[in-house]
């Protein structure tokens, strides 16, 4: 394959992954959307590897089936639950080949230089471009290597402890060292000083003692967020991941590279902007960790929280013609999901009105209700998202709160001292009645007190969400 | 104790103070029931329906009077009922302390207490003895049954095979108890049903019951709260505004329910001799207010007849005695809460607690000394409405005039950030060489692309849009497969390591994406 036909080959990959995001703005659209973005892909894999830079093929095979299957598999047996540690999971790969292919480039530098230049018209592929290679070009490529470790390796580390955070191995609440945003600071201002000394001398250990700074500030920087941040920093690990490509794409001299990055660190970025709007913060005061500090005294809670029990509850659902079911990631904690759309289900059955009301913030991952109820088989069009179904609360006869918490509190409108003061919330406390599936009283991930709970048409249904709508399913009218 | 219920004296009195099912209540509180021959014969409730129920019938009411340490009745006692009470018994009934002083006078020179079932305080707790409320709600139902009776079509809209038939217009004034319930059993008769209150508080309550509130633009609307949630009289021009709105809804109104009245003060009037004759012939009034001199100014207490522009105009002051076993039910149950409160230990007996609220408030005569009016109730009866700050109207000039001003400074913005960015390129254009410069456009194009195309993406697919994001991340495997020919093997094994990761990542994101996508189904 000629150079220009692999040049085509990469246009018409770009411009599928392209159609394949912008796919994912419908249901029904999304499903051939992953096709085009599936083929963008094989054509410029196939194009390159076909094309005239490519040696050692039998490498590339063996490597390409031995991913495949593993992709595979993992793609199979993962729960939908654990969407959010196969996603950040899958970033660190992304950031980990970055960091590889950047040393890569650096070893092969070092090895053209070497070269005779009799010997390098003879080279092919990468090797070739970097021997063409001259002066402000060189440096440019060392700043765009250094770049793409850099970020690849704050990837690599970040979506690790995500991972870890995620699947629970690690403590979920946000740790920093003594020292803090310090730390971080301090690491990001040596890394910027080897930057310079590589550049000034080329050697080997500067890069590395960067990549070792970079690998730091990835893990403290996602140790110091806590658990519902996480949509946040899954969001912005996916955006550096994207930069991190692009980056590469730059070292490598490749478009489609470049194209590529460029598109998922915008996606990831605007998630991110979605995520921290939804929750009322900058994206710096969520990388800094913790919320901020409150202005005054909270507002005083009156009056209790009033317990109800299964039967109680069953009553209050067969009176009901509307009902909207909040989920929140309690949900997914208790993989209640199957049980909800079971009680939307009878509740349909019964001619009554069920919607579902998703915060943008809800869960662990952007979007992760949706795929949590898809996956339970709840049709998609009853599935609301929160500027949607706001106003229709004052009509709702009962309100059921499932696991969720801060994106449900009153506090956010009604006490200015709040630290959630501002947030959106679904203001489900206009609804006629409201149950409250919760483990305990505790409070939630912000750690302030929800008057949710204490509202006089609130009821709080304690218990395990799963153990609690399972012991509710049979007491309903069948 | 011995609780004893007088018949009622006065004309075309169908209720009675207890019925069987009270006295069994009662009795279990360890009082003795009396009840006077014949008392509920105009309720449907025998003599011996009584006997039944264990209660003893007393021939007279002198001789019951006699025998019981409480009496109880439903109107307020007439001179000669008065005449019969002694020191230390006790009565509970209507009493109105407020028009009939010398009742008030002659009952507490009897030495007997008086509990006044209209005066017990509009709270909670005291809400199960509100007689007031029980009548009101009887009231409000039974006048929608009359004005229906009297109004010769539907109240629901038709579409029938002879013709369309609209809807019955209703307009409520007044939107207490009585008003909340003749509007809810408007509504459910299919009217459209229109309410009007002073009290603004009030409207998500109608609005509630599936009437639309008729809205008086007014600055200083009264607050409920401050006087027990009833109504107060309203100022000169508030009253002004207020007619102009009824004169202007006259003519649409098929039927009107007036029930506005302020307590201690003869009815307000709502509706004038102008407005009556702008009505449709064949509407019908109905005012609930009759016995204070009635809302509608052309009302004859206890009468109905028609106007010479023939609308139909219902006086009665005796709605809940027509409807007399439902009233007497309510009414008992009413006065058996009472009971029941005066009764602490459940013990047979009374105890006059004067430092309860309710006991203390419904109390007009005790110990030989009047103790009405009581003092203002400790817990107030709705919670204070919270003025609610209204948006500031814009004129279409001014919303004009503040749209183009936010584009102006929209395009401003964005000139800046044109600019300031040109200037950054610039920057970088003169010390960078040629070849990053393609590079460096393809990448500021992709950015922008992927920016107008993210913002598309449906919120609920975010998860599937990070995992095909992270699919397409994979593509750093071009970097790797152009490094897999190097001649160093550490290169080889590096590149040939990363092109493995980035595989997983390829197919491991596709495939899942397909997974959640199949997923979503629609209904």
């Amino acid at each position: 394959m000629s150079i220009g036909l692999v040049g085509a080959a990469y246009v018409a990959a770009a411009i599928l992954f392209i159609l394949s995001l912008g796919g994912l703005s419908g249901q029904e659209s999304a499903k051939r959307a992953v096709w085009y973005g599936i083929a963008g892909m094989a054509l410029a894999v196939l194009a390159t590897v076909f094309g005239p830079d490519v040696d050692r093929l039998w490498v590339v095979i063996l490597m390409v089936a031995i991913g495949s299957v593993a992709g595979a598999l993992v793609a199979k047996r993962v729960q939908m639950t654990e969407m959010p540690q196969l996603v950040a999971a899958l970033h660190s790969f992304v950031g980990l080949a970055a960091v590889l292919i950047g040393f890569n480039g650096h070893i092969e530098l070092g090895r053209v230089a070497a070269l005779a230049p009799e010997a390098r018209e003879g080279l092919t592929g990468f090797a070739a471009v970097l021997a063409h290679k001259a002066g402000a070009e060189v440096n440019i490529f060392l700043v765009e290597l250094f770049l793409g470790v850099f970020i690849g390796a704050v990837t690599f580390t970040g979506s690790v402890v995500a991972f870890g955070k995620l699947a629970g191995r690690i403590t979920g609440k946000a740790e920093k060292l003594p020292g803090g945003h310090m730390l971080n600071a301090g690491a990001a201002g040596l890394s910027l000083l080897f930057l310079l000394l590589y550049l000034s001398n080329g050697w080997f250990l500067w890069l590395l003692l960067m990549t070792l700074c970079a690998l730091f500030i990835g893990y403290h920087l996602v140790m110091g967020i806590g658990g519902a941040d996480m949509p946040v920093v899954v969001s912005m690990l996916n955006s550096y991941s994207g930069w991190a490509a692009a980056a590469i794409g730059f070292t490598l001299s490749n478009d489609l590279l470049i194209v590529t990055g460029a598109l998922v660190g915008s996606s990831g970025a605007i998630l991110s902007y979605i995520m921290c709007k939804a929750m009322n913060r900058s994206f710096v005061s969520v990388i800094l960790g913790g919320f901020g500090g409150t202005t005054g005294p909270a507002m005083e809670i009156t009056g209790e929280q009033v317990a109800i029990d299964a039967d109680g509850v069953a009553a209050l659902l067969d009176d009901a013609q509307s009902v909207v079911i909040i989920p929140g990631y309690g949900m997914a904690v208790a993989q209640a999901q199957q049980s909800v759309s079971e009680l939307t289900k009878r509740l349909r059955a019964q001619g009554k009105t069920v919607r579902f009301a998703i915060h943008p913030v809800a869960g662990r991952l952007p979007g992760h209700m949706n795929v949590l109820l898809a996956e339970a088989k709840v049709p998609y069009d009853i599935v609301m998202e929160m500027d949607e179904i706001n106003d229709d609360f004052p009509s709702t006869d009962v309100a059921i709160v499932i696991g969720s918490n801060d994106i449900v509190n009153p506090a956010a409108q009604e006490d200015p001292n709040s630290p959630i003061a501002g947030m959106p919330v679904l203001e489900v406390w206009k609804a006629r009645h409201v149950i409250v599936s919760k483990r305990g009283q505790g409070t939630g991930y912000s750690g302030i007190e929800n008057p949710l709970f204490f509202k006089e048409n609130t009821r709080m249904f304690y218990g395990d969400a799963k153990k609690s709508l399972d012991e509710l399913l049979p007491k309903l009218l069948a | 104790m011995r609780i004893g219920a007088l018949r009622e004296t006065a004309g075309g009195e169908a209720r009675v103070a207890m019925t069987p099912a009270s006295a069994g209540d009662i009795r279990k509180l360890g009082h003795v029931c009396l009840i006077e021959a014949g008392a509920g014969e105009a309720s449907g409730f025998s003599d011996e329906m009584y006997r039944a129920a264990g209660v003893e019938v007393v021939t007279d009411a002198a001789a019951l009077a006699q025998a019981s340490d409480v009496v109880v009745k439903v109107r307020p006692p007439e001179p000669d009922e008065v005449a019969l009470l002694r020191e230390g018994q006790t009565l509970v009934s209507f009493f109105y302390p407020s028009s009939s002083p010398e009742l008030l006078e002659a009952a507490r020179a009897t030495g007997a207490t008086v509990i006044a079932m209209d005066m017990v305080p509009r709270i909670s707790r005291a809400q199960k003895m509100d007689a007031l409320s029980s009548m009101a709600n009887i009231a409000g139902y039974r006048a929608v049954i009359e004005a229906g009776a009297n109004f010769g079509r539907f109240f629901t809209g038709q579409v029938t095979a002879a013709g369309k038939v609209p809807p019955a217009q209703v307009l409520v004034v007044g939107a207490g108890v009585a008003g909340l319930a003749a509007i809810g059993t408007a509504v459910s008769l299919g009217a459209v049903v229109h309410a009007f209150d002073v009290r603004p508080e009030v409207a998500e309550q109608i609005e509630s019951m599936g009437a639309s509130f008729v809205f008086l633009e007014f600055e200083a609307t009264q607050d409920g709260a401050a006087t027990g949630g009833y109504a107060a009289p309203s100022s000169p021009e508030f009253r002004e505004k207020q007619l102009a709105k009824f004169r202007e809804l006259a003519p649409q109104m098929d039927i009107v329910i007036t029930t506005a009245l302020i307590p201690g003060r003869p009815a307000p009037v709502l509706w004038t001799r102008d407005m009556v004759v702008a009505m449709k012939p064949g509407s019908v009034i109905v005012d609930l207010a009759a016995e204070r001199g009635g809302n509608c100014e052309l009302t004859v207490p206890d009468e109905k007849f028609v106007t010479p522009n023939g609308v139909t105009i219902v006086g009665y002051t005796d709605f809940p005695s027509r409807m007399a076993a439902q009233a007497s039910t309510l009414y008992s149950t009413n006065i058996r809460h009472m009971l029941t409160d005066l009764t602490p230990a459940k013990d047979g007996l009374i105890v006059h607690d004067m430092e309860d609220d309710v006991i203390r408030g419904a109390t007009v005569v005790h110990g030989g000394a009047i103790t009405w009016p009581p003092p203002p109730p400790k817990v107030k009866a709705i919670a204070a409405a919270v003025a609610k700050p209204k948006p500031k109207e814009l004129t279409p000039a001014e919303r004009r005039e503040q749209e183009a001003l936010a584009f102006k400074g929209e395009t401003r913005r964005q000139v800046a950030l044109l600019v300031a960015g040109t200037v950054l390129l610039g920057l970088v254009g003169i010390y960078a060489p040629a070849s990053f410069m393609s590079h460096f456009i393809v990448f500021a194009l992709a950015c922008f692309v992927g920016f107008q195309v993210i913002w598309g993406v449906s919120h609920s697919l975010h998860t599937p849009l990070m995992a095909v994001t992270n699919a397409i991340s994979g593509i750093v495997i071009l970097g790797a497969l152009l490094q897999v020919g190097s001649g160093s093997w550490l290169i080889v094994l590096l590149a040939a390591l990363s092109i493995l990761i980035a595989t997983i990542n390829i197919v491991g994101g596709f495939l899942v994406t397909r997974r959640m996508l199949a997923m979503f189904q629609r209904s």
